[in-house]
């Protein structure tokens, strides 16, 4: 076991089926799904061992690229309201370490965990040490970003994304959602994606849903985004030259579970994607997991696997995890 | 469904048939904050009765309280009172009534310049939300209202919510400042009209007249986005024979659910597409955003989370 005990037990393993397609998988938020290590889903907002550690990590990314951080003006009520949204997520999730109360005309945020006790008011940007959502964004494993709704669309105006699997965030800024998800394959001509836009411009106030997503990325590295690539990229030819035993161990499957909060206040729509990643070698640990993600990988199609950016990886991880059995 | 059971804890009856209410917690919890613009259904005397849509008009983060502000209007139907009458003749301090959580459909659209807001009568209480929101967020709103002597609601209010609130109680010059008004604003202004239908056709058309394009033109349109609960409709299921109504305000899939039929579902939406069930006989209503037009002119599936049947009894292959 190369993982945290923690880190297995709520690992949202992300395959329902032996084949994997592109769906409209949303659900609504909070219930419990049991898995044979444990079981995830109960919490909008989750913290887990890795809390500190990826907190560093995102302050360490934005402080080398600020351009993973964008809010467009007239996003600033949405801002405030999202910060709101997961205090108040974080206090009914962790009541032991973590509360919100309204103090006087203002607010009071408590959050042991990091040792923070802060006094605000809405709308008053002097009130906090940072902007409201990188105020947030420091207290969350989560990325963040923020769609408003307005002439029958969706735009993606303001975020925080310093994990992007192989995306670029201050590239998309602004775009429509649809224009956000072009590149991936088979994703119009299905109809997923319209669909998607139809479900979520339909969300009334506090409504929240979640689905998951999956790839896989070489080592235990939150940040891949486009503008790392030059780094992680030569990883992926790399990785078919090493031992047996590295492979297993550097190779993780990488899953997000990404809610969706139609925020009460400013209308817009809060996209939080949480990553979890585990070593294949943990994977195959669990006899159920490690069956059921070879088979999907030996039957996920060319166009899926290429895009994932695994293609090249693709058959020797069927492989090895039909021999780690 | 999920609803709110809310206290009446204050009744104001100051404006001439226009019956304000103020809306608690019984135990006086906060309760779910609301988009500007957003209206609360309330249930008018209980089942079978009216259930009417009223915007809220108080402070939008968290409220203690919801207020919502009643026209006296219509006429009951056989003996029955409408649902304003029922507010205004037997609501009481005290008294609990059930409603839907907040639904917003006429929010502001954030990225604008500037939001004119252009309301008559009782149309000016959506108006009150927008411009207490514009107030906190720094927004240029302006309030161009309309109403009938002696009937202002909330004229003390939006004068302190905004320095551009002009109140008229004389058509003439109403419309003589809305001309001007909607002749002379910056590229990039919202309209936002509330009222009864023949004044948002009035200002809608004064404005189209003026090139304003349509996606510029937002109207208070209540209920639009909720699905309507539906008909009463047989279905029989052919593996069993068993045949029982789906009742209005109850999907296909909570009655099926109910009667001891497991039917995969995700979304209960109609967008995600896991709870299609094959149909052998039936007309269907189909009200999903899975099934594609080919699909359901087919008519042999439906998805039951948000689909129904009507005329002859629905058969479903299950």
């Amino acid at each position: 076991m190369l993982s945290a005990p923690d880190l297995i037990e709520t690992f949202p393993f992300p395959f329902a089926a032996d084949s994997y397609r592109y769906s409209t998988n949303v659900e609504p938020a909070g219930a419990t799904v049991h898995t044979p290590a444990g079981r995830w889903g109960e919490r909008v907002v989750d913290i887990d061992s890795e809390y500190e550690h990826e907190l560093a990590e995102r302050a360490a990314v934005l402080a080398l690229d600020p351009t993973r951080y964008a809010v467009l003006p007239h996003m600033r009520p949405a801002c405030w309201d999202t910060m709101l949204s997961l205090m108040r997520e974080m206090a009914s999730a962790y009541p032991e370490t973590m509360s919100l109360q309204r103090h006087g005309a203002g607010w009071r945020w408590r959050n042991a965990r990091l040792g923070v006790t802060q006094d605000f008011v809405i709308g008053d940007e002097a009130t906090l040490p940072d902007v409201p959502l990188a105020y947030i964004a420091g207290q969350v494993q989560e990325d963040i970003v923020l769609l408003d709704q307005r002439d029958g669309d969706l735009f993606g105006d303001a975020g925080v994304v310093t994990f992007a699997a192989d995306w670029s965030f201050g590239f998309d800024v602004g775009m429509t959602f649809l224009e956000i998800h072009g590149p991936v394959p088979r994703l119009r001509e299905t109809g997923v994606i319209t669909r998607a836009r139809e479900f979520l411009m339909r969300l009334q106030p506090g409504e929240t849903y979640r689905r998951t997503n999956w790839t896989m990325t070489i080592g235990r590295r939150l940040d891949v985004s486009t503008e790392r690539y030059h780094e992680w990229g030569p990883d992926r030819t790399l990785i078919q030259t090493v031992s047996d035993e590295e492979f297993g161990r550097l190779v993780h499957l990488r899953v997000e579970v990404q809610h969706l909060i139609r925020l009460p206040e400013s209308g817009a729509i809060c996209f939080l994607i949480r990553t979890y990643m585990l070593p294949l070698a943990d994977v195959a640990g669990i006899d159920p997991w490690r069956q059921r993600a070879a088979t999907v990988m030996a039957e996920l199609p060319d166009d899926m696997a290429d895009y994932k950016g695994i293609i090249a990886y693709r058959d020797r991880a069927v492989r090895w995890l039909q021999n780690a059995g | 469904m999920s609803t709110l059971k809310l206290v009446v804890t204050a009744i104001d009856d100051s404006v001439d048939g226009i019956r304000t209410l103020t809306l608690t917690h019984p135990d006086g919890a906060p309760l779910p904050s609301f988009t500007p613009g957003s209206h609360i259904v309330v249930e008018c005397g209980g089942p079978g009765r009216p259930a009417n849509a009223y915007s809220l008009t108080g402070g939008g983060i968290t409220p203690s309280a919801y207020v919502i502000s009643v026209l006296r209007c219509g006429d009951g139907v056989a003996d029955r009172p409408s649902g304003s009458q029922w507010i205004h003749n037997e609501l009481a301090t005290g008294d609990t009534v059930v409603t839907r959580p907040p639904r917003s459909a006429f929010a502001p659209v954030l990225r604008a310049r500037r939001h004119l807001l252009v309301a008559a009568g009782i149309g000016v209480t959506p108006m009150v939300s927008h411009l207490r929101s514009a107030r906190l967020w720094g927004r240029d709103a302006r309030l161009l209202y309309i109403h009938r002597e002696g009937r202002g609601a909330y004229v003390d209010t939006v004068r302190t919510l905004t320095d551009h609130a002009s109140i008229h109680t004389r058509r003439g010059e109403f419309i003589a400042e809305l001309t001007t008004a909607l002749a002379e604003q910056p590229f990039g202004t919202h309209l936002y009209i509330c009222g009864p239908a023949s004044f948002i056709d009035f200002v809608t058309a004064a404005a189209a007249d003026l090139g304003w394009p349509p996606s510029r033109i937002h109207l208070e349109h209540f209920g639009a986005v909720a699905l309507d609960p539906g008909e009463p409709f047989a279905v029989q299921i052919v593996s069993t024979g068993e045949e029982f109504t789906v009742d209005s305000g109850v999907s296909l899939l909570e009655s099926l659910e109910s009667h001891g039929y497991d039917v995969p579902n995700l979304c209960r939406r109609g967008v995600c597409g896991e709870c299609r069930i094959p149909v052998t006989r039936g007309g269907i209503t189909h009200r999903d955003l899975y099934l594609s037009e080919a699909e359901k002119q087919a008519g042999d599936s439906l998805m039951p989370c948000v689909s129904r049947g009507f005329g002859e009894t629905l058969e479903l292959t299950l």
